[in-house]
């Protein structure tokens, strides 16, 4: 195991922002931490990465405690915190120079790894990072936490308000480097990136509402679920809303997802039931849960 | 007069020395209409948007929002339209209740309004617990829905929305988009910036800007047909990156 979470509590004032977490992440694993903000999600990686002690249970990282081995722990891991933390007035170079020469490192000595991902922000070596633009702020802070070759990587919300093509291009990344052996637990508020994890862990609140892979996750929703399209969203939504036999209803892109009440929906009566509240071009189709659906299931 | 556009932008474009942020854009926005404005981040959307709620000069380009012109009448566009973002909505260290107060009294409403108006808000969003409550104790969630609440006090005739579900949980988020739906089934235009590609599905029409231009813009349902794909998220992987 590469990360071993056993009952771990944190507790700000009256706030409980962790809740009796447990969870084991394997080595080489690339483990999702899929949740809101407020979830409770950095708090645990403060914890993990022990810049933050917590109020109950144990915690091992790379084989070393939280507590007892935390100077070992801060030589084996590398941690992108959700704020941009690296010194806006050091050029990139310098920035790499210096975490590498903290770990006791050269850029030189793993050059290797960090080089898929430093060679798009090369050109610009000499630009102090305060002036570099989103992107390569993310990319330069990733080649900081990878320079001393650590064995886990911790990113918190790597890609929050990112655009979906930077996205993209930043699991692939990620991909890359869980096949150079590197355990990685990443957190993020977008469920659709759940899906480029090994497994997950759903959380709300402080508290962990499941944690499988994804696609046993999506097995898991309990309800047939399906896809609802009319002329007019607002009008769906309102009749749906006030329909006797309702479940649940959320819009879904240009779809509302629908779950009924009874153990087998009846399409026809539903349409004649949106057809009377005077929506046309009525369409109702099963279709397949995904990650938000059971998220949103068990949140409820 | 009726559905005239409230938003009219003819060869907008914005300089910053010899970079053209915003590139000689031109579109409308219908009244009633929910706008979706995307874009990969720096393709200058930002810029756009601060050019037409009036806190930024355009470099040329004819402008109007509200039916005032950017140049000259950026008071009256104020006044007219509603604002809100994902970094700043709200005063984390005012109650709700104030909140309301400041708000609605810089908008100019009468204490009578902003009593009712409040009165109103909170019962529409459950908040009686915490009308007295700082509004940084609340979760997000709730400060958002607020926040968009406030920004439609003085009825403005648009609202512009920049990324107003970031990081919000799933559930909100949706709850949040049903209010931009009643918003607009009663006569609001809504202008709404998101990176959620989903959302990009509820809007009436979707404007894509890549690197300063507009380089697409339809109805969500023509631009997945016209790019044979399935999803926005699709069509916006297609085009952004030019």
């Amino acid at each position: 195991m590469s990360i071993t979470i056993s009952n771990i509590s944190k507790f700000y004032g009256k706030i409980t922002a962790l809740s009796d977490i447990s969870f084991d992440v394997k080595s080489g694993e690339l483990f999702g931490l899929i949740g809101p903000d407020g979830a409770g999600k950095t708090t645990l990686f403060r914890i993990l990465t022990t810049l933050l002690i917590a109020d109950k249970g144990q915690a091992t990282v790379a084989g070393y405690d939280v507590l007892e081995e935390y100077k070992s722990i801060r030589n084996s891991v590398g941690y992108m915190p959700g704020r941009f933390s690296l010194y806006q007035d050091l050029t990139v170079e310098e920035n790499l120079n210096f975490f590498a020469t903290i770990f006791g490192t050269t850029i030189e000595e793993n050059y290797d790894l960090i080089k898929d991902i430093y060679v798009q922000i090369e050109p610009f070596k000499t630009r102090r990072a305060g002036k570099l633009s989103g992107g390569m702020k993310q990319k330069l802070a990733l080649s900081c936490a990878l320079i001393h070759k650590p064995k886990v990587l911790f990113l918190d919300e790597p890609t929050t308000g990112v655009d979906p093509v930077s996205r993209k291009e930043f699991w692939k990344m990620l991909k890359r480097l869980q096949e150079k052996g590197i355990t990685i637990l990443v957190s993020t508020p977008y469920m659709d990136e759940a899906a480029l994890c090994d497994r997950i862990a759903l959380i709300q609140d402080g508290k962990i509402l499941e944690i499988d892979t994804p696609r046993a996750i999506v097995n898991h929703f309990p309800k047939s679920l399906y896809n609802i399209r009319t002329n007019d969203m607002y009008g769906l939504i309102e009749s749906l809303t006030n329909y006797e036999h309702t479940y649940s209803i959320f819009p879904f892109g240009e779809f509302v997802h629908y779950t009924d009440k009874r153990d087998t929906m009846d399409i026809k009566s539903l349409k004649a039931y949106l057809k009377s509240q005077g929506l046309t071009n009525i369409h109702i189709e099963k279709t397949q849960p995904t990650i938000e659906d059971t998220f949103m299931e068990l949140a409820k | 007069m009726k559905n005239k556009n409230v938003i009219q932008v003819e060869n907008l474009s914005k300089l910053f020395g010899g970079f053209a942020a915003v590139n000689n854009i031109s579109f409308y926005v219908k009244a009633g209409e929910i706008f979706g404005f995307l874009g990969a981040n720096g393709a200058g959307k930002t810029t756009a948007m601060k050019i037409l709620i009036g806190i930024s000069s355009p470099t040329s380009g004819k402008v109007t929002v509200a039916g005032f012109d950017v140049y000259k009448e950026t008071e009256s566009i104020k006044k007219n339209i509603g604002y809100m973002s994902q970094k700043f909505a709200l005063y984390d260290d005012l109650t709700v209740k104030e909140n309301i107060t400041f708000f609605g009294g810089i908008y100019g409403l009468s204490k009578k309004q902003i009593e009712q108006k409040q009165h109103e808000l909170v019962g529409e969003l459950g908040l009686q617990e915490v009308v007295n409550s700082l509004v940084g104790s609340l979760p997000l969630g709730w400060k958002q829905k607020l926040a968009f609440s406030v920004s439609l006090l003085h009825d403005p005739k648009i609202i512009f929305l920049d990324e107003p579900t970031g990081g919000v949980d799933p559930i909100t988020r949706r709850q949040f988009w049903e209010m931009i739906y009643k918003a607009a089934h009663n006569g609001t235009t809504i202008f709404v910036t998101t990176h959620y590609m989903d959302e990009a599905e509820y809007c009436d029409r979707v404007s894509i800007m890549v690197n300063g231009k507009i380089e697409a813009l339809d109805t969500p349902k023509k631009l997945k047909e016209h790019y044979k794909t399935n999803t926005m998220n699709d069509v916006f992987l297609k085009l952004a990156r030019g």
